[in-house]
């Protein structure tokens, strides 16, 4: 760990503004963003075992807060996040190996990923809403 | 690249070897069974009364399954965070707080939950 305070003002190279945008790029600050998400997420499933674990209140009030259409649209926002970031995860995998780094492939990938997390967070939540009943 | 790996000695100069890429590559492996088991169990139990999920939760193989995943995860989440703040905190007084703060956020979330299970397998 260098002290970069006392770093010199060195010329930036020019970063992402001049460069097209591509779909791997997205992808890649997607990927990011849903850890992100998924970082801060963590206290909503921390909120729902600590109220299951304290009291049938404490687990109603949860339910109830995550029952509004508003607390439905969060909770499948986190899990589209997830199935994004898991996806997302095993293209980081692939690539450790060496493979699908190509810009054919890495696009292929890169789509793969986005409509697999969207086909698995409407399918875990039609699952989810059929046992329901 | 072969002359500069080769140059390397011992675990380099972070002195902590390759055991940050590691543990990350191995939680994320862990994670993907972990988090959709966890994932399937909570598709079953949403709507449920407290008195049903907590006799779901409180079952051995579901209680260690989601310790498990609370473990694999918290690891998981704590490295990656680490890694977007060296990316983006250039001040080192921020970055060393914002480390410590990434550490405590991890471990608090990782007690709690393991906690929580715990009390509710040993009964409330």
């Amino acid at each position: 760990m260098t002290d970069s305070s006392t770093r010199t003002e060195r010329p930036l190279s020019p970063h992402l503004s001049v460069y097209r945008l591509t779909l791997t790029m997205v992808m890649s600050g997607a990927h990011r963003i849903t850890g992100v998400t998924l970082y801060f997420g963590t206290l909503i499933l921390v909120w729902w075992l600590v109220a299951a674990a304290t009291s049938p209140r404490n687990f109603d009030l949860i339910n109830a807060v995550f029952g509004t259409w508003i607390g439905r649209l969060v909770l499948f926002g986190y899990t589209w996040a997830l199935f994004h970031h898991m996806l997302g995860g095993v293209r980081h995998l692939i690539w450790d190996t060496g493979r699908g780094l190509g810009p054919v492939e890495s696009r292929r990938l890169a789509l793969a990923t986005l409509v697999g997390s969207i086909v698995l967070a409407v399918l875990v939540w039609a699952i989810g809403l059929v046992l329901r009943g | 690249m072969r002359n500069s790996f080769h140059h390397i000695r011992g675990l380099g100069s972070a002195r902590s070897g390759t055991e940050h890429f590691w543990m990350q590559r191995l939680t994320a492996v862990a994670n993907i069974p972990l988090v959709m088991a966890f994932v399937v169990i909570l598709v079953t139990l949403a709507g449920r009364s407290h008195a049903a999920v907590i006799a779901t939760l409180g079952q051995p193989m579901v209680a260690i399954l989601m310790i498990a995943t609370v473990l694999s995860v918290v690891v998981h989440i704590r490295l990656g965070m680490q890694v977007i703040i060296e990316d983006y905190v250039n001040s080192e007084a921020r970055k060393i707080a914002l480390l410590m703060a990434n550490t405590f956020f991890s471990i608090a979330v990782g007690l709690a939950a393991v906690f929580a299970v715990l009390r509710i397998s040993f009964g409330l």
